[in-house]
């Protein structure tokens, strides 16, 4: 047992994170909000994605990271794409990264825009027509404890970045397909999201056109597990934020890090960043539901609650636009209800606890 | 990333688990747990047992007396061992986890040869003498003086909170052997002895805790003769000493804890579905976010346990992390114990109730949740040092 990385792992982490530094710096991020902050009140879902950059993740492998090598895919696994969705996290990227990598995914079954997302030429976003999640707050979450219940399909449901994406990743309860967007899209209602770096769409739950029989829990799962990825790659990013500017900012002819309530809210954001990375390096190896189910509890817990202690480090810069924070508490929301939301996971996990037999610890 | 274990430790974990189950049922029963004498009979001889199988001081060097088995095997251990049931290291524990791995790392040859082989064996119970009335939190303010006369220091003061130590043999004490002045700042003079519990001139009286029983104890010294060879370190230089021993007591000591209260949610789990509580998703969404807390603390463990086998054996300061989360869970896990049991929950003696009451302790022993968290703050996340 080593659970710490290897040195590739090590390596493709910090090659990610060069990336990001290079191509989507705090500039280009500031440059997204602030074209939606302007355009606000204008009806429209706003923040169109940087296709080049896309296709620049299409090159480095980014959607394409578990494809096999025989088919121009680089043949790593779980982890890996974790470490590098840690990192998408970690500097906001913006854009439905999980479907279009899950999309890449799907490339085996000859769907042609599997191709193309694997070479980061095609936008996939991506719709739970159970209603239970998929950026949507709609009722009838269902978890894992049998019941299922739920009127999914004429719940309305939010999709992200539906204007600028080619196809729809659905997922039905047992079943997937893909749609292209522009089928999707006249029914579709742009919402004013929260979040001015995701715009979103309400739409009616959709399971036409589903074709990939029995896969929608692997894919549900994952795309689980990718999202709290990205929720432990800003909670950790918030921690840094906090500690940098406890360390700069002076009240009382001292640094606000040496006192002690700063310094404990600090402690506290690191107990809670370090915990949800215990357990998503742990999912992704294991790929156990219920393991999937604690790493999307405590990465939500972690990226939510740290970017509103990031928050209150900051004082009153903490609640101006300019500050970055806001940016990373409100994606950490949007996150939180995609796919599986703390209610279905803490049913699931509730619901192991009384199977016999379900691995324990 | 791998979490798998080897052949070797499947083997391992194998034969452990033989063993256990043929040993298991010859234990006599448990003793009460106010009654300290059978206590540390009952973890004696479950030490002596583990002693004559081969699985003392486990994870110890050779050179000390153990098995120089890896920390995954350690690991596999105490993950075993609590699954199986076994007794707790109990009485045990200030010498297994604590005072020996210090003598391992610190002590002299003749100093390792004398304490450590009756610790492995069960034969010698130590307790921890550094809380005193005036310096808990603010440990290198103790006052315990230790004045030297010739081979012979004569030591006078105060310890408190000494867990178990009516029944201990030794005390690891941390004494004063330098006034604290300008060129001697407090934790420069503080040297680290082994205090044998039966000197003259040592009192212990029992201190009854909020559980009811007698758990600690204070310890008076009055002008007790230590033999100079007993100082472990160099005079002055315990408060170093010192921290290679709380390092140990923060990175493995709450491992087995972490199986038990993942047990004890799989038992409340189990109680709520007969009792009708599981019908409150209230409750229900508490227990699975429960599940999710022991999950990562046992990851958390797998991650130090990692690390410390990458930098070679003494934990690092991730220990805080695991013990400031450890220590809120434990206490959430107990209150909703209370929830599922309901009016139970007021029975003094309903195993969960004793248990809910102990976790009390859990965010104050071994350095409080706050003290943890200035650890954090200043020694990882390098904030610059507050007043
Ligand atoms: C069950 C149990 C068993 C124990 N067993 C042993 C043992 O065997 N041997 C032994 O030596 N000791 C033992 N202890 C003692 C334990 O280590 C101390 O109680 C602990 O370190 C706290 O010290 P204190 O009790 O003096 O509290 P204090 O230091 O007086 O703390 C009181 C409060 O002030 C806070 N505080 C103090 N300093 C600071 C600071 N700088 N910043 C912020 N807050 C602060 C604390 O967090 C706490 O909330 C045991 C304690 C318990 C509860």
């Amino acid at each position: 047992m080593d659970f710490m990385l290897t040195e590739d792992q090590g390596a493709l982490r910090t090659g990610m994170r060069t990336l990001m530094e290079r191509r989507f710096p705090r500039a280009a991020l500031r440059a997204v909000v602030d074209a939606v902050g302007d355009a606000v009140g204008e009806g429209t879902a706003g923040g169109a994605l940087d296709r080049s950059l896309w296709r620049e993740l299409g090159a480095v492998g980014f959607f394409a990271l578990r494809l096999p090598q025989a088919v121009g895919g680089v043949g790593l696994g779980l982890p890996e794409a974790v470490l590098a969705f840690e990192e998408a996290g970690r500097a906001l990227l913006p854009g439905p990264l999980v479907t279009t990598h899950l999309a890449a995914g799907l490339s085996a079954t000859g769907l042609s825009v599997a191709g193309a997302a694997a070479e980061g030429k095609a936008v996939v976003t991506g719709l739970d027509a159970t209603g239970a999640t998929a950026t949507t707050g709609a009722t009838g979450a269902t978890g894992a404890t049998g019941a299922t219940g739920a009127t999914g399909a004429t719940d309305a449901v939010l999709v992200e970045h539906l204007a600028s994406a080619d196809a729809v990743l659905v997922l039905g309860e047992e079943d997937a397909g893909m749609r292209p967007a522009e089928e999707v899209l006249p029914s579709a209602a742009a919402v004013r999201s929260v979040d001015p770096a995701t715009p979103l769409h309400r739409v009616r739950g959709e399971t036409r056109a589903l074709r990939q029989r029995g896969t929608a829990a692997r894919l549900r799962r994952e795309a689980a597990l990718l999202t709290a990825a990205q929720q432990l790659g800003s909670a950790a990013r918030t921690v840094e934020l906090a500690v940098a500017h406890a360390g700069e900012r002076v009240q009382f002819g001292r640094m606000i890090g040496t006192f002690q309530a700063v310094q404990h809210l600090c402690a506290s954001m690191l107990v809670r960043a370090e915990t949800a990375r215990s357990v998503v390096y742990a999912a992704a190896i294991t790929e156990d539901p219920g393991d999937v189910a604690a790493a999307t509890l405590l990465a939500d817990e972690a990226a939510v609650r740290n970017a509103r202690d990031c928050l209150q480090v900051h004082g009153g810069m903490g609640f101006t636009w300019e500050a970055d924070v806001h940016l990373h508490l409100k994606r950490a929301w949007v996150r939180a209800e995609q796919w599986q939301t703390a209610a279905a996971a803490e049913e699931e996990l509730a619901a192991r606890l009384v199977l016999t037999g379900a691995p324990c610890l | 990333m791998d979490l798998s274990c080897t052949e070797d430790e499947e083997d391992f974990r194998h034969r452990l688990r033989a063993w256990l189950a043929a040993v298991l049922p010859t234990l006599p029963p448990r003793p009460d747990p106010a009654d300290w004498p059978g206590r540390r009979a009952y973890d004696c001889g479950w030490q002596r047992m583990l002693h004559d199988a081969g699985y003392a001081g486990l994870h110890w060097p050779e050179e000390a007396g153990g098995q120089g088995a890896t920390p995954t095997q350690h690991l596999i251990f105490l993950e075993e061992t609590e699954r199986a049931g076994a007794p707790y290291v109990g009485a045990n524990f200030v010498g297994l986890l604590h005072a020996g791995p210090t003598i391992a790392a610190e002590g002299t040859a003749a100093q390792r040869a004398r304490w450590l082989p009756p610790i492995l064996r069960g034969d010698e119970v130590w307790c921890q003498g550094f809380s005193e009335p005036e310096a808990g939190s603010d440990l290198a303010a103790l006052r315990t003086r230790a004045v030297r006369e010739g081979d012979t220091y004569v030591v006078s003061g105060s310890k408190i909170w000494t867990s178990h130590a009516e029944v201990a043999d030794w005390c690891e004490l941390l004494v004063r052997t330098a006034p604290v002045n300008q060129d001697t700042p407090k934790h420069r003079g503080i040297s680290w002895l082994a205090l044998p519990m039966d000197a003259p001139g040592v009192t212990v009286r029992p201190l009854r805790t909020l559980a009811g029983t007698a758990e600690f104890a204070e310890v008076f010294l009055d002008e007790v003769r230590v033999p100079v060879s007993h100082r472990v370190g160099a005079e002055n230089d315990g408060w170093r000493v010192t921290m290679v021993t709380l390092s140990f007591e923060r990175g493995t000591a709450f491992v087995g804890e972490v199986v038990a209260c993942r047990r004890v949610l799989e038992s409340l789990a189990r109680t709520a579905k007969t009792n009708g509580r599981w019908d409150d998703p209230v409750l229900r969404r508490r227990l699975g976010r429960l599940a999710a807390d022991c999950a990562a603390l046992w990851r958390l463990t797998q991650w130090n346990v990692s690390e410390a086998q990458r930098t070679g054996g003494v934990p690092g300061v991730g220990g805080s992390v695991f013990k400031l989360r450890f220590s809120q869970v434990r206490q959430e896990l107990y209150d909703a114990a209370a929830e599922v049991l309901g009016p139970d929950a007021l029975d003094a003696e309903h195993e969960w109730v004793t248990g809910r009451l102990s976790s009390l302790s859990y965010t104050i022993a071994a350095g409080t949740t706050q003290i943890q968290r200035n650890i954090v703050a200043e020694r990882i996340l390098g904030l610059p040092k507050g007043r």
